[in-house]
């Protein structure tokens, strides 16, 4: 992967951890996303599980470039670290008029680590809009253990997104969010390039950690989703609570007293 | 007679409290909801559904946590059935 100086910074990997994503609106220069629709015409052939992103990605090829975009480069490497492996990577086309959405889903198995993650890349080459089909997510569900479409009977949840956007937006997800491709109403092929990446290295401090100790951390981690029920709210700030212990490499670490709490046992071991 | 089917996902165990996600089968045929189709909710509460002539025929059980995963987060907790026959 190229070294990059593009780190996030620790507020935006909270609000990550407390979002399950992290968007980049027109990232991708245009020269690149009118490639890109050829591209993914012709198809891309696959990549074999566990491929270093340098092996399965030759120099100058259309996706080394695209990760080689300093800020998704860096971001990348903020989230998932140094050297990542290519899990797999696959070409999306929700057709026009199709008349039916994915149901909403986790991609893969039901993944419950909690002190490591799978990072997915969306990219999407063309101007999303709210006809064509954008991917629906619900920000904030990937830390919710459901395995795959089982929570396809959800249609709808306040607070979901149902993604708009300019070309060459790139999105970063955690394995584990919400989502689905949304039913395309308009006459325009809608595309996305999602790949996915194993991390190779402990996702510890990973990112540019220079503000860590901002309070605006916390605030992110705090955030409550429209959708989630206020009691069990209060756990997913528990869980993001030992999200960011793990990432941080700090076992002190908590908000609003949630995890010191339920752990004060004095004299018992 | 065809059958109309809401599912109403509540903020917790009470049907008066407010709607946090919703789902909606149509037996006529008359509509075909689906997916991320809608980002505002049919009703805000689920009496309010009650009120405008929804039956509700399944609730919720309240269900302790498994022990060993009290802290653990997964389905939408407060799921209620709602029908109209039409």
């Amino acid at each position: 992967m190229t070294t990059t100086k593009h780190l996030l910074t620790s507020v935006e990997v909270a609000r990550f951890v407390a979002n399950g994503f992290h968007r980049m609106d027109a990232i991708v220069p245009s020269d690149l996303n009118a490639e890109a629709i050829g591209i993914m015409e012709a198809g891309l052939g696959p990549v074999p599980y566990g491929t270093p992103v340098d092996e399965a990605y030759e120099p100058g090829s259309f996706t080394r470039r695209l990760l080689e975009i300093p800020a998704v480069a860096g971001a990348l490497r903020s989230l998932v670290g140094d050297d990542p492996t290519v899990d797999h990577h696959a070409i999306h086309i929700r057709e026009p008029h199709e008349g039916a959405a994915q149901p909403l889903h986790a991609d893969a198995i039901i993944d419950t680590r909690v002190d490591a993650f799978d990072v997915q890349l969306m990219y999407y080459p063309q101007e999303v809009t709210g006809t064509m089909g954008g991917t629906l997510s619900v920000p904030g569900s990937h830390l919710r253990r459901t395995n795959e479409s089982d929570t396809g009977r959800y249609q709808n949840l306040r607070g979901q997104t149902r993604l708009t956007c300019p070309a060459g937006t790139v999105v970063l997800l955690h394995h584990g969010i919400w989502h689905g491709g949304r039913r395309n109403d308009s006459d325009i092929r809608r595309y996305m390039y999602k790949i996915r990446f194993n991390p190779t290295v402990p996702q510890v401090r990973t990112w540019d950690v220079s503000d860590l100790d901002d309070p605006q951390v916390s605030a992110e981690l705090n955030v409550y989703h429209p959708w989630s029920e206020h009691a069990t709210s209060r756990l997913e700030v528990y869980n993001r609570i030992k999200m960011w212990r793990a990432l941080t490499n700090n076992p002190s670490f908590d908000i609003d007293y949630w995890a010191t709490r339920v752990a004060n046992r004095p004299g018992r071991v | 007679m065809k059958q109309q089917v809401l599912v109403l996902y509540l903020n917790t165990s009470a049907l008066d409290a407010d709607v946090l996600a919703w789902a909606y089968y149509d037996g006529t045929g008359k509509t075909n909801p689906t997916t991320g189709d809608s980002d505002l909710p049919p009703y805000d509460t689920g009496t309010e559904a009650l009120r405008d002539g929804w039956r509700l025929f399944q609730a919720s059980q309240l269900i302790p946590p498994y022990p060993g995963h009290e802290y653990d987060t997964s389905f939408l907790k407060h799921e209620f059935w709602f029908e109209k026959l039409e």
